[in-house]
């Protein structure tokens, strides 16, 4: 994904994990703990919240972010994030990759299934979220899109 | 309010459906005053769209006036009167700063189902499938506008809803389709379609210095509005040979440039439309291509097709061979319409053309199912319906 914004603000926003709420669509909040770690609570299926704690692993300032859940978390997941600055001063290259391991063993489905979606494809959707945030301030909606089921294009009672 | 709901195919409603509100700081909500029906509605009307959900709302040409802005538009205010692009831009991303707006990054929520359709996903457009973003269309008596500061041209006083409706969609989408053809002076452009977007088109063609236009259809009537109302020189396609005629007319050498203003439901008669028909049926081929295949091969050698017909997905039998060895320059894109609003607006206020001459239909909005139907049956010399509040 390519984010028109320098790597230095593209960067900078990642890193207060306190934003990825704003565009990760299963994260309900993040808050920093301590000076590595935050403590992150999702929406799983049926509105159960799950929650654990995560450590940043690597911090290299503008090049790149890892994150890893910490003892105790419900399953292990970790992820990473990579900038660099995009080929003839178009903005900022953004690279996710995510693993969950509920059994130790890197199995990305049966997070998706957790999710109800497919990974993969939820990742490339919520790094689109992404660049909205930083492009346009917040993350385009139509009136199907704020449903989290499918719904016919037309407004909606009680949505603000 | 009330709007014009797809229900399945072949099959609308006008139903009372909740009021749109705010969902974006860049919103603005439109009261609508007038609001038509597209050649390109009549694709999603015939189901040949894929992901429309029963209840989406339809229309993406239409204008009316303010009501309600978010809390970050600052181009508009209640009380303006605007007519809307169809396609939504941000304004903001890579496409949109090279004023390729119906190409914008950031106006469709569901790109992820674009991509996996199309490869990479293009803007979002009103009431125009859930791939396209779901936004509920401006067949209502409201609708929500995202991107008000971008998109929405207000509209100077004096000039009527029938004069300037158009710069919604067809008469920017005819208007590209001639620019796409650089058009040199002493040209000839053919353009397949007579219908609302194809006249803009020939007109465009003249605006733009064509020594002559002609226009190919099937439907008399059409025909006759091209010649009497575009100045275009008629071929009906059942009557006659196309390629035969145009090559009669052009001494041998074919149109210099060519315009599809037809798209996926192109009709001929005998063997090769059963051929794509049957092969459209059983989903082998999602279009059909007849009207482009005809304009390549009329083509000049050296000259240009430019496509602004809509496709949705494949199309079978292609002449690529005609295309590559005679250096056939292909153009083609959704209309980029905040480039030509204000442009066009200006070419109207200057009496240069006056688009209300495609009207053939006033209706009110619960008669829009049966402006469809008339408008897909070509009854009672339908060519365009404009539905007022």
């Amino acid at each position: 994904m390519i984010v028109d914004r320098p790597v230095e603000e593209v960067y900078r926003f990642w890193h207060d994990f306190g934003n990825l709420p704003k565009f990760m669509t299963f994260l309900e909040s993040v808050e920093s703990t301590g000076d590595r770690r935050s403590h992150w609570t999702a929406n799983g299926p049926a509105g159960a919240q799950v929650e654990w704690d995560a450590d940043i692993v690597v911090d290299e300032p503008n090049r790149e972010i890892a994150w890893s859940s910490a003892e105790g978390a419900p399953f292990k997941n970790s992820g990473s994030v990579r900038f660099e600055p995009a080929p003839g001063n178009r903005g900022t290259l953004v690279r996710v990759e995510m693993e969950y391991a509920p059994f130790g063993v890197v199995f990305p489905s049966v997070m998706g299934k957790m999710l109800g979606v497919d990974v993969g494809q939820r990742i490339q959707h919520d790094l689109r979220n992404f660049k909205q945030v930083l492009e346009l301030g917040e993350v385009t909606r139509s009136d199907a899109s704020i449903h989290a089921a499918m719904h016919p294009a037309r407004p909606a009672n009680g949505h603000a | 309010m009330r709007a014009n709901c797809w229900m399945g195919k072949n099959k609308l409603e006008v139903q009372q459906v909740p009021d749109p509100k705010i969902l974006n700081q860049q919103d603005a909500i439109v009261r609508i005053t007038s609001t038509a029906i597209c050649g390109s509605d009549l694709h999603l009307y015939g189901g040949f769209v894929p992901t429309m959900e029963s209840g989406d709302i339809l229309g993406h040409e239409f204008m009316g006036e303010v009501v309600e802005i978010g809390s970050k538009v600052k181009n508009l205010k209640k009380g303006d009167r605007v007519v809307v692009p169809f396609p939504i831009a941000c304004g903001a991303c890579f496409f949109c700063q090279k004023k390729m707006f119906s190409l914008c990054e950031n106006s469709n929520p569901n790109a992820n189902v674009a991509e996996a359709l199309m490869g990479h996903s293009p803007a979002g457009v009103f009431g125009y499938s859930h791939m396209l973003g779901g936004f509920a269309g401006g067949q209502a008596e409201y609708a929500r506008v995202p991107f008000a500061d971008v998109g929405p041209l207000k509209i100077p006083e004096g000039l009527s809803d029938e004069q300037v409706l158009f710069l919604s969609d067809i008469f920017p989408t005819g208007y590209m389709g001639a620019e796409m053809c650089d058009i040199e002076p002493g040209d000839t452009i053919a353009v397949w379609g007579a219908g609302p977007v194809g006249l803009f088109a020939m007109k465009s063609a003249y605006l733009l210095g064509a020594e002559r236009v002609i226009a190919i259809d099937r439907v008399p009537y059409r025909l006759r509005m091209a010649q009497e109302k575009a100045g275009a020189i008629p071929i009906n396609y059942e009557e006659t040979s196309v390629l035969e005629t145009l090559k009669d007319i052009t001494g041998g050498r074919g149109p210099d440039k060519c315009i599809d203003a037809v798209g996926l439901e192109s009709h001929t008669h005998g063997l090769v439309y059963a051929y794509d028909r049957a092969k459209q049926a059983l989903m082998l081929e999602s279009d059909r291509p007849i009207a482009l295949r005809e304009a390549i091969v009329a083509c000049r050698n050296g000259g240009t097709v430019s496509v602004i017909g809509v496709y949705g997905g494949l199309i079978d039998k292609f002449p690529m061979g005609s295309l590559m060895n005679r250096s056939i320059t292909l153009k083609t894109g959704q209309c980029h319409v905040q480039r030509y609003m204000q442009p066009l607006l200006g070419r109207i206020q200057k009496g240069e053309i006056d688009p209300s001459f495609v009207i053939t239909h006033r209706m009110n909005l619960d008669q829009a199912p049966e402006g469809y139907a008339m408008f897909r049956d070509k009854q009672d010399e339908c060519e365009k319906v404009v539905l007022r509040m």
